[in-house]
């Protein structure tokens, strides 16, 4: 039975609490396919809307329809941006998941239910408090038709959470005019939706909750935003015109974030013609098969995938290595090995993704850390793929690419240049006497090379068997091992031109972090909270295999170097050993793959441990 | 295995195409085939019908993925650009190539076991695309590289030099194409020069997918007693359902067909393929009845050849997507995208 007056209970634990202002973690827990995602979506924007820093995470089944999901929004006023391991307020809207969200609401929290129907009496917890609100009963009263009902359920569960933790009524007002700016008895039903609950709390519960949010100035001048749909704007503005791809989650929306901005800014408005296009292959092997086509033929060209699509594409990211074809390549990783887990997060693709492909192959990647990076990396990717004539990866993950973090506005250099690299125009090849394609002329490993249709004199033998310098068919050892070698020199540059890590550098401090990717916020957060307990650590993030000589150095000057990743066995810590001698000793792991994302309390408890472990030695 | 160039030494009196290039200008490297392959063949009447056709060399592409049979875009057209892919991957390397440069003329080069074993996929997709380009299938019932094993083309009862015959149904590149929708499907025997050269013609004028499906004997592991890929077996079975003359726009019909013999098809460019029917039963424009044709006759053991199936009014992949006539790779980058004031405006929805 539930508690026949809850007000009581809230203002007995009430006690309890220290009242937070813009600190606090909303867990909603709903059954996937009945609409709550634009609900959460609403209530997180309101949040930001009011000037206070949000993270907004989604942990959802590899389903359409049934299965429970969650979404998880913190509020930060500090402004960190990973997810905090804890649950204040739960709204539980899935009776499947009842007992288990009732578990995770950290002592002294609140939990908000459905109070349409009785609870198990067993389900209950005497130092969390329980917020009842028949928001079925409402709903049903209130509106007409199944669908709309529980479409108008969610929104009305937003309200309720508005009145308790004091968010603005006028600014969800104004998103969901917003939203329904052409239908406007949308923007009343759901205002009415959101009166229901938001005047439920309000009439039945002390409001707002010690934990509230409060108008900040915060997030001016920020978007929020998932990463796929940063990285799909980014090749647009690469100049990205052929993208094929086979769809798998997550990268999915990184495609469908393109398409849908290549629909506007890529159609002639008299002819209504594309200038794009988006080929959807029958499997991986034949998305980069087109990919590296369209590169051969001068585009530029990308392809969106996973971990398992990575697997299946790398006979050809091999071929592409040895023949010299730029390709853009973006690894939205999930959880691993096999299928693993398609919608959970980590990042352990990057010694496949290294070295993906039979025989002595290393291939460029990027780290993007957030959705930020997601897109001003994308030009950059195409950048190095068509100046070292190689396949680049964007390797981000699940928690980047699928969701929202608050990041500065981006912007666009309206002088960029996309750099195509070394490639002969009609013009040159006219003025030479012979073109051969894998010469290295300017001693940096990088050949010149010529595209299809532009000159007779340009025309060669595009081949992943033993080729000469020259570009012809060899199987003589000393003319293979020339073009192996050189393809060493290259690497080498490219070495010089990926972006450099991100490095915060105390002399005081003789340890360190080093992470990569989406383990940035949770490191830095981590950084911040072992300062208040007196460890100073320094910190590197790489952006981008190879590694620069300036990790070689970070690495070189501190004692210990704590190598925080997303995955069992310690990838980047081996990529680290093996591309830049790093001294193993002093590499310690800190591993987290479980596939939830990385949080800051994992980075600190760890540190600790590992400290003290030092100090017990 | 070498790489020989041949000398470039031509007769003053070659014959030259409207270009001023000669025969000599569309050879490749010399072959490394076995001496007899099929393969050469094809490889002579690749070279014959581009020269025909006064293709630039360099606006033409030769694609291929492994195999004896994709060795061989190295054997013809010098000045082409050339990509040998992997096993089984021409089609998407085409396609992608394609998507980006749609000025080109594509010419893609497989056998038996790139085609319908390991590439059978995506086979089977460049066809459900209409993507414009000229498919050549050597198809000789055998794995030549690795020494003889049984492809997916071979028959029934087909015997290998040693060990068991075929047991297993063949794949038919043909039916097979004709099933997907692919707009224009010939079949030809590299000992039949004159059939084969008008039909590559047509191949690489059509607008849309093109399947040539030529038996190409292999002469080194099925060309004996009981095999019915050798060139004895095929000389014998296969029978030409029509023949075709390829006219050029600039040219007039003029040879004389018998009414309900000839059938004129006008290709996109304004060329003309005349279809003559050996078959007057035989329609090339009906999918089904092709289809049930070549069942008949294949069932009865005989190889039917000629243009077996054309259709010129299906969009090919570009027009199905409706993009710009010009090449996207040849597009200026300027107009790619709105700017950073348009990115303020796309950031609207993120505030």
């Amino acid at each position: 039975m539930s508690n026949p007056r809850p007000w009581q209970a809230v203002l007995a634990v009430r006690g309890k609490h220290v009242t937070r202002v813009n600190d606090v973690v909303i867990k909603i827990a709903t059954v996937n396919g009945t609409g709550s995602a634009s609900a959460n979506g609403l209530l997180r924007k309101s949040i930001f809307r009011m000037g206070v820093p949000v993270v907004g995470k989604n942990y959802f089944p590899s389903n359409i329809q049934g299965l429970p999901t969650w979404y998880e929004i913190r509020v930060t006023g500090e402004g960190y941006s990973s997810r905090a391991d804890r649950v204040d307020v739960m709204v539980a809207m899935n009776a499947q998941t009842y007992a288990r969200d009732m578990a995770d609401v950290v002592p002294g929290g609140w939990l908000v239910y459905d109070s349409t129907w009785p609870r198990s009496s067993l389900l209950n917890r005497d130092d969390i408090t329980i917020i009842g609100i028949p928001l079925s009963r409402m709903c049903n009263e209130h509106f007409e038709g199944a669908r709309s009902r529980i479409l108008m359920k969610n929104i009305a569960y937003v309200g309720a959470i508005a009145a308790l933790l004091d968010v603005d009524l006028d600014v969800v007002m104004q998103l969901l005019e917003e939203t329904f700016a052409a239908k406007k008895h949308l923007v009343d039903s759901n205002m009415e939706a959101i009166r229901l609950g938001y005047d439920f709390a309000r009439e039945n519960f002390p409001c707002p909750l010690p934990v509230r949010v409060e108008k900040m100035d915060k997030t001016k001048g920020h978007i929020v935003i998932d990463g796929n749909t940063a990285a799909g704007l980014g090749a647009m503005y690469a100049g990205a015109t052929v993208g094929a791809w086979y769809p798998i989650t997550p990268s999915t929306s990184l495609m469908d974030a393109f398409r849908n901005f290549c629909a506007k800014h890529r159609v002639d408005p008299e002819t209504g013609k594309r200038t794009y296009a988006i080929i959807q292959a029958e499997d991986e092997l034949a998305a980069i098969g087109m990919v590296l086509g369209a590169s051969w033929a001068g585009a530029r060209s990308f392809t969106p995938t996973s971990g398992p699509g990575i697997s299946l594409m790398s006979e050809f990211i091999g071929f592409a290595y040895y023949a010299e074809i730029p390709a853009v390549i973006y690894n939205v990783q999930r959880v691993g090995p096999s299928t693993g887990m398609p919608t959970r997060t980590q990042q352990c693709d990057l010694i496949s993704c290294a070295y993906a492909s039979h025989g002595d192959t290393r291939h460029v990647l990027l780290f993007p850390g957030d959705p930020a990076e997601c897109f001003w990396m994308s030009p950059v990717a195409f950048d190095l793929a068509e100046r070292l004539q190689t396949p680049v990866m964007m390797l981000t993950d699940l928690d980047i690419g699928m969701n929202d973090w608050m990041i500065p506005e981006l912007e666009w250099d309206d002088n960029y240049v996309p750099d195509r690299g070394k490639v002969l125009g009609a013009e040159e090849l006219e003025k030479i006497d012979k073109f051969y394609r894998y010469l290295d002329v300017d001693g940096d490993g990088i050949p010149y090379r010529t595209l299809p249709g532009v000159h007779p004199k340009g025309a060669y033998f595009t081949r992943g068997s033993g080729h000469t310098k020259l570009g012809a068919y060899t199987e003589d050892s000393a003319e293979y091992q020339d073009v192996l070698d050189r393809l060493l020199v290259k690497w080498e540059t490219a070495r010089k031109l990926v972006p450099e890590a991100e490095i915060r550098y105390s002399k005081f401090n003789k340890a360190a972090i080093l992470t990569i990717g989406s383990g940035d916020g949770a490191c830095k957060e981590a950084l911040d909270r072992l300062q208040q307990q007196k460890v100073g650590l320094n910190y590197c993030r790489v952006k981008a295999f190879p590694f620069s000589d300036a990790v070689r150095e970070f690495i070189d000057k501190h004692e210990v170097v704590y190598v925080v990743e997303q995955n069992r066995d310690a990838q980047l810590r081996t990529l680290l050993i093996n591309d830049i001698d790093a001294d193993q000793r002093k590499l310690v792991p800190l591993l987290h793959y479980n596939g939830m994302p990385l949080h800051a309390g994992f980075v600190v408890e760890r540190v600790l441990e590992e400290i003290a472990k030092g100090q017990a030695a | 295995m070498t790489y020989i160039a041949k000398p470039k030494v031509s007769h003053p009196s070659l014959r030259k195409n409207e270009l001023g290039l000669t025969k000599r200008d569309y050879e490749g490297v010399v072959s490394t085939l076995c001496a007899g392959c099929g393969h050469d063949s094809v490889t002579a009447a690749i070279i014959q019908a581009v020269f025909e056709l006064n293709i630039e060399p360099h606006m033409m592409a030769k694609m291929s993925g492994i195999g004896c049979s994709s060795k061989t875009p190295a054997y013809f057209v010098s000045q082409a650009h050339g990509f040998n892919s992997v096993h089984g991957r021409m089609p998407s390397v085409t396609t992608g190539a394609n998507a980006a440069n749609r000025e080109l003329t594509y010419i893609g080069v497989s056998g038996d076991g790139d085609s319908l074993s390991i590439g059978v996929g995506q086979f089977v997709h460049a066809i459900r695309r209409n993507l414009n380009m000229c498919y050549i299938i050597e198809n000789n019932g055998v794995y030549g590289l690795t020494k003889g094993q049984f492809s997916a083309s071979a028959d029934i009862g087909s015997k290998p030099k040693k060990g068991m015959a075929n047991q297993q149904e063949p794949i038919d590149p043909a039916s097979t194409a004709l099933s997907l929708g692919a707009t224009y499907i010939a079949r030809s025997f590299s000992g039949d020069k004159e059939q084969l050269v008008p039909l590559i013609k047509g191949a690489l004028m059509h607008r849309g997918f093109a399947l040539v499906d030529v038996i190409s004997p292999c002469v080194t592991f099925n060309d004996h007693e009981g095999s019915t890929k050798s060139y004895s077996h095929t000389r014998e079975f296969y029978h030409h359902v029509t023949n075709i003359d390829y006219v050029q726009p600039t040219e007039e019909i003029r040879a004389s067909y018998e009414a309900g013999e000839a059938m004129p098809v006008e290709l996109h460019g304004g060329e003309v393929i005349v279809l003559r029917k050996v078959d007057n039963q035989y329609d090339p424009t009906s999918r089904a009845s092709a289809f049930a044709y070549l069942r008949d006759r294949f069932n009865a053991g005989e190889i039917t050849t000629g243009l077996l199936y054309v259709n010129e009014h299906r969009e090919e992949m570009h027009e199905l997507m409706g993009n710009v006539d010009t090449p996207l790779a040849k597009l200026p980058y300027e107009g790619l995208n709105p700017g950073n004031a348009g990115l303020k405006q796309i950031q609207a929805r993120y505030r």
